[in-house]
């Protein structure tokens, strides 16, 4: 039998490589537009993976998907959202592996590093998990008024947010958004940078296996350059959180977001903080007559 | 192939050929529609067209004398006219079209008769024990009389589905003459719920029926059954108004309802009436969009081509 590799053997050297896709309406589908780059190693500069580069027209689908999911979400109970993140935060851990191997091999990181990053992200999930059924205590507020009204405010969901990843790719800063994008009830289109679209992948198959109602976050990749102005033009999505960089690119933005009132939202210093969920809620107060 | 022997009004036999309908063929033919791109100023010009080709409709337990007004505001200017403007006047475009006709139950009628007063726009009033078409002959006519009275001008009758399953075709014909006569010179509009008719067959059978016994419109759904509206289904009815058109000079109009809520949709539906019909079927007195959701898309993507931004369409109305 020289020479003839046994079952054994030839299955140990098939590896079927993934084919990293999008995420939307917790579907895995290819770009409408067909295109695709490749992502390669970053010691080696050699073929990674391909990933897909979204279009305008995916964006506008993954609205659309968000859009419908979001009511339901929002009626979730705060103890279920909580639950739900909490989950997400097992099945990163669950993945670890996966998420440290493609941090090494397309960012560069080191394994402590890429460990690091992946505990950071697990950390944020569990701690907005947390706040899930408590933010509401914390920001809502019995308010003094002089006159026979109880006044009191309330928070809500603002609806679907677009967030658009930093250039250079935080893992835990873009996980960390997104638990706080989401918490509240809010639905989410996701851009992710060039340099972080194979992440897409770990990230997709993570929420996927959460429990996540269908559409509530939505994962692009593609160029940042070519959709970031969409993200500010297109009138259902209801806040930005923008982690680029870029100075000008964020100017852009709020100019854009000013004719729908887009609230724009960009990084802070702390990793995870009640600041960041703060900025995808709406205050409503309510001036309730009482008699003497 | 089957014959069916009826017997019109006057006596006269009527010969109805039981058409035997290509199914795969039908699905095949519909599908090809929806691989179409239109793009650019011929979508513009497909978009006017279907809102002008809109039956905005309500018809819900729910429905208030408040809701109906609110509607036939929505059916005169479907979007605030100085919201549209400037975007208009930068393209030099005609105004956004008013919708064809509103469509409401019977009671609703004189709500809508006041709150469209003057506009051109039509009122369509389903009648004949809407949505079921489960009563007696007698009160389907009066139900008819009434909103004809009240001031519709038109009409959309459900079949009585359990004759024409069971075979009582001639019941089928003769409810759908004594309807068009209590009309008088309202429009009517027949609808088939072939949602319930089970084959394209049977489709096509009822249509002929229909069209036979004096619809000017036959009418895919009442909205209240899925599968409503599809491609495959309309295309067969197409047919058989093509196929009536060819023998005797006459054109019946198309009105597909329930389930198109998309721009891309309706775009696809006036490609196929395009290339079956011809022409003279674009427009709204020969074709009409059964629906409610399809407006805010419809203004949606108009919006769209305007200022290249995508809109919300809670901007245009919240229904």
């Amino acid at each position: 039998m020289s020479g003839v590799n046994t079952l054994k053997e030839r299955t140990e050297n098939l590896k079927i490589a993934k084919t990293i896709k999008l995420f939307i309406g917790g579907e895995f589908p290819r770009t409408e537009s067909g295109r695709s780059v490749p992502v390669y190693l970053h010691k080696t500069k050699k073929l990674y993976a391909n990933v897909c580069v979204a279009s305008r027209k995916d964006l506008r689908n993954a609205v659309t998907a968000a859009q419908a999911a979001q009511k339901g979400w929002q009626s979730k109970s705060a103890y279920n959202r909580s639950q739900i993140i909490y989950r997400m935060a097992e099945m990163m851990e669950a993945k670890r592996e996966e998420f440290t191997e493609s941090l090494t091999a397309t960012l560069g990181l080191t394994p402590v590093q890429a460990n690091k990053s992946v505990d950071a992200a697990i950390e944020a999930l569990v701690y907005y998990a947390g706040f899930a059924d408590k933010y509401q205590q914390v920001l809502g507020a019995v308010n003094p008024v002089s006159g026979p009204h109880h006044n009191f405010t309330s928070t809500e969901a603002v609806g679907v947010v677009g967030l658009i990843a930093n250039e250079k790719f935080d893992l835990a800063a873009f996980v960390a958004q997104l638990a706080a994008i989401i918490v509240s009830g809010n639905a989410v289109v996701a851009l992710l940078s060039e340099n972080g679209s194979a992440l897409l992948a770990p990230l997709a198959e993570t929420l996927a296996t959460s429990d996540l109602s269908k559409g509530v976050v939505n994962l692009l990749s593609g160029s940042t350059e070519e959709l970031y102005k969409q993200f500010g033009l297109h009138m259902e999505l209801q806040s930005l959180s923008v982690q680029l960089s870029d100075s000008k690119k964020l100017t852009e933005l709020k100019v854009l977001a000013a004719d729908n009132m887009k609230r724009v939202v960009w990084p802070t210093e702390q990793p995870v903080s009640l600041e960041h969920l703060m900025g995808f809620v709406e205050f409503k107060t309510v001036w309730h007559p009482i008699g003497y | 192939m089957r014959t069916i022997s009826l017997q019109k009004e006057n006596g006269f036999p009527l010969a109805i050929q039981a058409v035997s309908v290509d199914e795969v063929g039908a699905t095949e033919r519909a599908d090809f529609f929806t691989k179409r791109s239109v793009k650019k100023d011929s979508k513009l010009a497909a978009l006017y067209l279907a809102l002008s080709m809109c039956d905005l409709t309500t018809l819900e337990g729910s429905d208030t004398p408040g809701r109906v007004q609110q509607m036939c505001a929505k059916a005169r200017f479907p979007v605030p006219p100085d919201m549209i403007e400037p975007h208009l006047q930068k393209r030099n475009l005609p105004p956004i079209p008013a919708v064809a006709a509103v469509c409401v139950y019977p009671s609703m009628v004189p709500v809508a008769v006041k709150a469209l007063a003057g506009s051109g726009i039509g009122i369509a009033s389903v009648a004949t024990a809407f949505p079921s078409g489960q009563a007696p002959l007698e009160v389907k006519i009066e139900d008819t009389r009434f909103a004809v009275e009240k001031g519709a001008t038109e009409i959309d009758m459900v079949i009585n589905r359990g004759a024409f399953l069971s075979g009582r075709y001639q019941e089928v014909f003769d409810e759908i003459v004594e309807i068009k006569r209590a009309c008088g010179d309202a429009h009517l509009k027949v609808i088939l719920e072939t949602g319930e008719l089970g084959s394209y067959d049977r489709v096509r059978l009822a249509s002929d029926i229909a069209i036979e016994a004096g619809a000017d419109f036959i009418k895919t759904s009442t909205g209240k059954v899925t599968p409503a509206a599809t491609l495959p289904v309309t295309l067969v009815m197409l047919q058989a108004i093509a196929d009536h058109h060819r023998r005797t000079g006459k054109k019946v109009g198309m009105k597909p309802a329930g389930g198109i809520r998309t721009s891309k949709q309706a775009i696809q539906y006036l490609c196929m009436v395009k290339e079956t019909l011809g022409t003279d079927w674009m427009t709204a007195d020969l074709f009409r969009f059964g629906a409610s959701a399809l407006v805010n898309d419809l203004l949606k993507q108009i919006y769209k081509e305007l200022t290249g931004r995508y809109y919300y369409d809670k901007v245009f109305s919240i229904d």
